[in-house]
């Protein structure tokens, strides 16, 4: 990869109101690009806010919409991470993750894992994405998930498998359990123990931007954190509060973390695919194990 | 979230009833200051009874707002404990906070007076719980705010609570609270000691106490619900787990019971688009 100077875009989209937080997306992308960043990341979602519900309907567009032109016009100075809801041409929603290089959109990646339990609701208005991949830049390879995407490890382990020297993860994490003596966020120890756990294992860079505010009484917690290839966190914004985070990614952190740790050289991917392969078919015949 | 090794189940409710305050305190200061502005407003009005509920709310609408921005309104019966009185107002004192005292008891009186028949304590409660939410929501409109509510998790779980009465409020920072809880984040508070320390009462009737009213202890009650609700217990393990089966069973039939409670009116359907059925807009619409 090529040293990457990245920024992560921790704001407070509003809900259900795409034109506000487009203005957002453009005011921290010009702040990123003063500050001589070649990538700007926001979280899941950030331009049409989270809980949605029936507003669902009302914010998705297609990805190549009008609405979203000013931000490839932006992306001509800064490569921008952001989220959406997209319709698809047959009209089913799909949460998206998307890159825009160049004035172009590099690629999009549709959530893989839509979360449908506890306060969340995402299957009853959206419909998953079917593939996970890395993607060219013009900083390295690259790969996007969101949220509940890293909650199941082999989206990770794909998506590094696949060649992403670095992961974006975009989340809208809602904060939640303060009890039983903590001195953080249920929530949030999860997530930093995730993002840490992916960075090491899989030996890349772990940039995670999670959202702040307020939604229905539900707090997002913030807390946007890289994570380099030898688990230390190089940058954090703080919780529940608004911030343009800046890191540095050297190529060179990478290369000396793949030589202490050849994790990537020896991944067995023929054994691993044989045996999804053999599970699948299996579940596929009823066999549970 | 520290994770819970204790092996009991009573230790391990005991564990997950323990409040990282400070953290609490953060978000909920926050959620105030998010819920009030959204909605292009900068003031809260609370109903302060000399309770450590309201009393909490009220701090940390303070916190949220400026102590200003808050009005502490107290609403006292002629039958209320002068007492609580007196802790209204030592709370409001300490915080800062804007007052106003209106006693309800001729309005709650001229309506009683009417009745023919003669009201239980239960009916009388009600008609007081109600009377202070008239004049709670006047005083928002009049102070230009928000009624923030001080209904805690025990309650509204419990039912403990009259609707539309003392349960009413635009916004609720403690409903997800145990009132064990509630004591916790109040001391962390520093909340006046006669605050933090007297039995807990709706004080609609003279000696009234939430205990002796429910049976139970607030303790007892948070750590069942707590189990039950939070920890996806059944009753029987809870039973099996050193809890007096005919209360577990007596707080799980109050929640059931009570569910009505903390739902909005339900809608008889007929279209293909119902309120809250299949009409789904969330309350932050747009904000």
């Amino acid at each position: 990869m090529r040293d990457l100077r990245v920024a992560l875009a921790q704001i407070r989209p509003r809900l259900g109101d795409s034109a506000h937080n487009l203005a957002t997306h453009l005011e921290y992308a010009d702040r990123a690009v003063k500050a001589g960043c070649n990538i700007v990341v926001f979280p899941e979602q950030s331009l049409t806010g989270y809980f949605l519900s029936d507003l669902v309907a009302d914010v998705a567009v297609p990805r190549d919409d009008a609405s979203l032109s000013p931000i490839l016009d932006a992306s001509r100075d800064i490569d921008i991470v952001f989220g959406f809801i997209e319709r698809t041409a047959d009209h089913r929603f799909v949460p998206a993750a998307a890159c825009a290089s160049g004035g172009r959109l590099l690629h999009v990646h549709q959530k893989v894992y839509l979360v449908t339990y506890g306060l969340f609701d995402e299957a009853r208005d959206l419909a998953p994405g079917r593939q996970v991949r890395a993607f060219d830049t013009a900083h390295g390879r690259q790969a996007m998930l969101i949220c509940e995407d890293l909650w199941h490890p082999t989206s990770a382990a794909l998506a590094a498998a696949d060649g992403a020297d670095v992961i974006f993860g975009l989340s809208s994490s809602p904060g939640r359990g303060v009890g039983g003596g903590a001195s953080e966020l249920g929530s949030a120890e999860t997530w930093h123990a995730l993002n840490r756990l992916y960075a090491q294992m899989l030996v890349c860079y772990m940039v995670h931007v999670n959202r702040v505010g307020f939604e229905d009484g539900v707090n997002f917690w913030g807390g946007s954190e890289v994570v380099a290839p030898d688990g230390a966190c190089l940058a954090r914004a703080p919780d529940f509060e608004e911030a343009l985070v800046i890191a540095d990614l050297p190529d060179s952190r990478l290369r000396r973390q793949r030589t202490r740790l050849p994790l990537r050289r020896d991944e067995n991917l023929e054994l691993v695919s044989r045996e999804f392969a053999r599970i699948a078919a299996e579940r596929r015949d009823g066999i549970q194990h | 979230m520290a994770s819970n090794t204790e092996t009991s189940l009573q230790g391990r409710a005991r564990h997950g009833l323990r409040l990282d305050t400070a953290l609490a305190e953060q978000i909920l200061v926050r959620f105030i200051a998010d819920a009030i502005s959204k909605f292009d407003f900068t003031r809260a009005v609370v109903a302060t009874s000399g309770g450590i509920d309201s009393a909490l709310t009220c701090a940390l609408a303070a916190r949220a707002l400026g102590p200003d921005n808050v009005l502490a309104l107290m609403l006292p019966y002629r039958t209320s404990n002068p007492a609580s009185r007196g802790d209204a107002e030592t709370l409001a004192q300490a915080l800062g906070v804007e007052t106003q005292v209106i006693d309800v008891s001729q309005a709650v009186d001229g309506y009683l007076e009417e009745l023919d028949d003669p009201t239980t304590p239960v009916r009388r409660g009600n008609v007081m719980a109600r009377t202070r939410m008239i004049a709670t929501y006047d005083q928002s409109e009049a102070f230009d705010a928000l009624v923030v509510g001080t209904s805690n998790k025990t309650e509204l779980l419990l039912g403990y609570g009259t609707l539309h009465g003392d349960m009413a409020s635009a916004v609720n920072p403690i409903g997800d609270l145990y009132k064990t809880q509630v004591r916790q984040l109040a001391a962390a508070l520093d909340l006046p000691a006669s605050i933090l320390e007297k039995p807990p009462s709706a004080d609609l009737w003279q000696g009234q106490s939430d205990e002796d009213e429910l049976g139970f202890t607030y303790e007892i009650a948070d750590e069942v619900l707590y189990l039950l609700v939070d920890e996806w217990h059944t009753a029987d393990e809870i039973a099996a787990g050193g809890y007096d089966a005919d209360l577990v069973a007596e707080i799980r039939r109050r929640v059931q019971h009570t569910q009505f409670k903390r739902r909005p009116p339900v809608i008889a359907k007929l279209s293909d688009r119902t309120i809250d059925r299949d009409f789904r807009y969330p309350r932050d619409w747009g904000r």
